[in-house]
């Protein structure tokens, strides 16, 4: 290690045995790793592989059990993220922490001098902060409020902050999971300014093609424990994957569709919008039998208005909605439901299970007043609890028995019985939202297999998903979705990632129509 | 409709509105404080209580005025260090703390008000705060009577408004407190403590109520008796809802109500007194404020973290 470093520059920070227990979880297992100047150190792993909390100790949201972290050479006192900020590291937050109701410069402004000072000395904290934005590419408008703002706006915010702070050492957690692949690129170009300028970088992912883009050394946890340490020219993705999940996973490769008739139509519908949810406009859209439509977009694009409507939560504002060539009317969530359309929301906590309620109340929500679950009026709990059983087996979700809690379970287990629900209905048209958001790659792979087999028996499958990579791999057609707009439909292959990223940024919409 | 045009031309009015408004104009800025840093205080109505008795009983027992409304704001203070600690730190129910420190609040000063005075039947009174005269305004013909004759506190009140402004939009102080009942993750993540924030918002609000209350007793009836707050402290919660928690509006608002409230006490005397129920006149501020309040309130944008309990280290 230490030859290592002085080949590259001096080590700005170093953790040395890290340890964090959660109750019976330990999420760090004695980590150990150091930085050195101008590096940029990727920080690899699965969901709950433990790298955020890795990275909230060091900024001090948590405090480690064991083990202690040193910046430049000063041991920080743990817990205190205002010590870490005055050491010099500053974090990006995977959940953006900026008060909405404020402007850009407030929100930098925010904690950097004393609190008892008379007043806030905006206008040369705007000169500064315009000068940053400058240097490093990250244009913002320091007056604008942050509720105004998009996502990769708000992004930039947050780097701003770190580095008004004359931040060192950057963190950034996830940070391109909200971004168009254009988003993206920029922010690898002010991470190439900041490295040049001396400052060091931390950067969580669990995309591989990025962690080989922009990282100079690569850490792979797995189950809160250091599993692999390498510079990155000296691996591969194969090899990252391996590490990463500590198996050899293939991708789902799916066969050849045979697409049938359109069992969907959407014929020019459009819906209002809600708050700051745009609504369809105007949308055409056709789903076949046997088919996966990909939906790729930035988060917060319409996918919302379309899963909604597709699910009878929202009914068309105009236009015309056909299931099976029938035109609807009276559109609910219940009529959804008798016409076929099985539903994966996107968010399993809110809107796909009910926390308390057992696997065996979660897996009838949907079925509890039919036959054989419900008979003239009354639950037929043991049906309902075979029918509970025959999900867990043929879904293999691990769980401690059907009538537990569904809380307990994790999210590739609460979504696998979700997945079960929908799949045993037998549906003709099935909407997955953001189907493996969250999952590890194990249950990721188990998903997107059963989704494909779904298709394969015939069913029609719009697949929304705010991650491209998922839908090049499983759509056979892909469509993208902005502003409430959906592009042409586009064959799988046809474009290229940095083409649909124009689609999803808004370009082409208007030579379309 | 003449009898209100005639009330609202003459002065008298003008000063009741700005007298029976300065009690809400404390309690309401408190209030304001605490919600704008992410705590609702249902202590306030309480909270006024312990203050009205606390600075009535300093002076009845033989302190100064102002004497009376530091001892009411510390008092004020001590239930509000009580309701911070309880809904900060330990992220107790806001609604179940805040009616708690006001059942609490009340019948100790309640229970105060009988040991020191065990004896007494009619309340006694002390010498109030007097009428400040202003050299020059408080002379000029109508304006001096309606505008520039009231008391010291009611200045105090005023002035509170301005700070409270002054602090929240101009200062470091203010900045992080709106922050903190915005998104405390966002304080947290620029090295503030969330906790510290908050409860010392809370502790100024509450002493600030205090305050609001110790005028009824020092400035406004000069006696202490049960059931004088009677629903204030609720009032002040609307008014910060009224005022879209910002102190401006919320001083128009409590203006407003103190407005209709002294426009009823005088119609009840006229002819319309004689035939209608004297109860409907009761009720006018109170349905008028109601009314304003779906008016005003609908675009309000309420702090997006009010009583979300902060605690860190958690996931």
């Amino acid at each position: 290690m230490t030859d290592q470093d002085t080949a590259q520059g001096e080590t700005v920070l170093r953790l040395s045995g890290i340890t964090k227990r959660f109750g019976a979880l330990t999420a760090n297992d004695a980590i150990s790793f150091s930085l050195a100047k101008g590096d940029v150190v990727a920080l690899l792993g699965e969901n709950g592989a433990g790298k955020t909390t890795l990275m909230n100790i060091l900024f001090g949201h948590y405090t480690a059990d064991e083990g202690m972290v040193e910046v430049f050479g000063q041991a920080l006192p743990p817990g205190q993220p205002g010590a870490a900020l005055a050491a010099g590291v500053g974090m990006v937050h995977q959940h953006f922490t900026l008060a909405d109701n404020m402007t850009v410069l407030e929100n930098v402004l925010l904690g950097t001098g004393s609190l008892w000072s008379p007043g806030l000395g905006k206008p040369a904290a705007r000169r500064k902060l315009q000068a940053l934005a400058q240097d490093f590419g990250l244009l913002v408008d320091p007056d604008a409020r942050v509720a105004e703002l998009s996502v990769g706006e708000r992004q930039r915010v947050e780097i701003l902050k770190a580095l008004y702070r004359d931040a060192r050492i950057l963190i950034l957690d996830e940070p391109t999971a909200v971004l168009t692949p254009q988003e993206a690129d920029a922010l690898f170009l002010t991470l190439r300014k900041m490295v040049e300028q001396g400052l060091s970088v931390i950067f969580i992912s669990h995309k591989l093609h990025e962690v080989m883009a922009i990282s100079s050394r690569v850490l792979v946890l797995r189950h809160g424990k250091l599993v692999g340490e390498t510079a990155t020219k000296a691996t591969d993705r194969h090899q990252l994957a391996t590490l990463m999940v500590g198996a050899e996973i293939e991708a789902p490769a799916p066969a050849e569709a045979r697409p049938g008739a359109v069992l969907m139509r959407l014929d020019g519908v459009s819906t209002a919008p809600q708050g700051n949810r745009p609504g369809l406009k105007a949308v055409d859209l056709e789903l076949k039998a046997g088919q996966i439509l990909g939906l790729a977009g930035v988060s917060g694009n319409g996918q919302g208005a379309l899963a909604d409507l597709i699910s009878g939560l929202e009914a068309p504002a105009s236009g015309r909605l056909e299931i099976a060539g029938h035109p609807v009317t009276g559109w609910s969530p219940r009529s959804a439901l008798l016409s076929g359309i099985g539903r994966i929301p996107e968010d399993r906590h809110r809107t796909g299970t009910v926390a308390d309620f057992s696997l065996t109340e979660n897996a009838v929500l949907e079925s509890y007043r039919d036959a054989p679950i419900a008979r003239a009026g009354w639950m037929d709990w043991a049906a309902a609890r075979r029918a509970t059983e025959a999900i867990i087996t043929k879904y293999d979700v691990r769980c401690p028995g059907p009538e537990a809690r569904i809380r307990l379970l994790s999210g590739g287990n609460m979504q696998k019985l979700i997945l079960g629900r929908v799949l045993e209905a037998a549906p003709r048209i099935i909407l997955a939202n953001q189907p493996v958001r969250g999952l590890d790659i194990g249950a990721v792979t188990y998903v997107q297999e059963q989704l494909i087999a779904a298709r394969d028996a015939g069913a029609a499958v719009l697949l929304i998903s705010e991650d491209l990579d998922e839908i090049l791999t499983l759509s056979d057609v892909i469509r993208v979705i902005s502003g409430g707009r959906l592009s042409p439909e586009f064959a799988r292959g046809e474009k290229t990632p940095a083409e649909l990223g124009q689609w999803m940024a808004g370009q082409g919409f208007d030579h379309a129509a | 409709m003449t009898e209100i045009a005639d009330i609202l031309i003459s002065a008298s009015f003008w000063a009741a509105v700005l007298r029976i408004a300065s009690p809400l104009i404390f309690a309401t800025m408190g209030e304001l404080i605490c919600e704008r840093a992410g705590v609702l205080n249902l202590g306030i109505e309480g909270i006024m209580v312990i203050g009205a008795f606390a600075g009535w009983m300093t002076v009845y027992a033989g302190g100064g005025l102002w004497t009376g409304v530091a001892v009411a704001m510390l008092a004020g203070m001590a239930f509000g260090a009580l309701h911070g600690v309880l809904t900060v730190p330990f992220g107790l129910s806001q609604h179940v703390v805040g009616l708690g420190i006001t059942l609490l609040a009340t019948a100790s000063a309640y229970y105060a008000y009988r040991l020191a005075l065990p004896e007494v039947t009619n309340p006694p009174r002390i010498e109030p705060f007097q009428t400040l005269h202003i050299p020059g305004l408080s002379d000029l013909p109508w304006l001096g009577q309606a505008l520039f004759s009231q008391t010291a506190l009611t200045w105090a009140a005023f002035a509170c408004v301005a700070i409270v402004a002054l602090v929240l939009y101009r200062t470091p102080l203010g900045l992080a407190l709106r922050a903190a009942g915005e998104n405390p993750h966002a304080v947290e993540a620029q090295g503030l403590s969330v906790g510290a924030i908050r409860i010392g918002a809370v502790i100024v609000g509450s002493g600030l109520m205090a305050v609001g209350g110790a005028f009824l007793t020092m400035s406004a009836f000069s006696s202490f008796f049960f059931e004088m707050v009677n629903g204030r402290g609720w009032i002040c919660i609307a008014l910060v809802v009224f005022g879209a928690w910002k102190p401006g509006k919320a001083l128009l608002g409590a203006l407003l109500f103190a407005g209709f409230d002294a426009l009823q006490v005088r119609l009840q005397q006229t002819g319309m007194g004689q035939v209608v129920p004297y109860q409907v006149f009761l009720m006018i501020p109170y349905l008028l404020s109601i009314l304003a309040l779906i008016l005003m309130s609908r675009r309000a944008r309420v702090p997006a973290a009010l009583m979300t309990p902060f605690n860190r280290g958690e996931r």
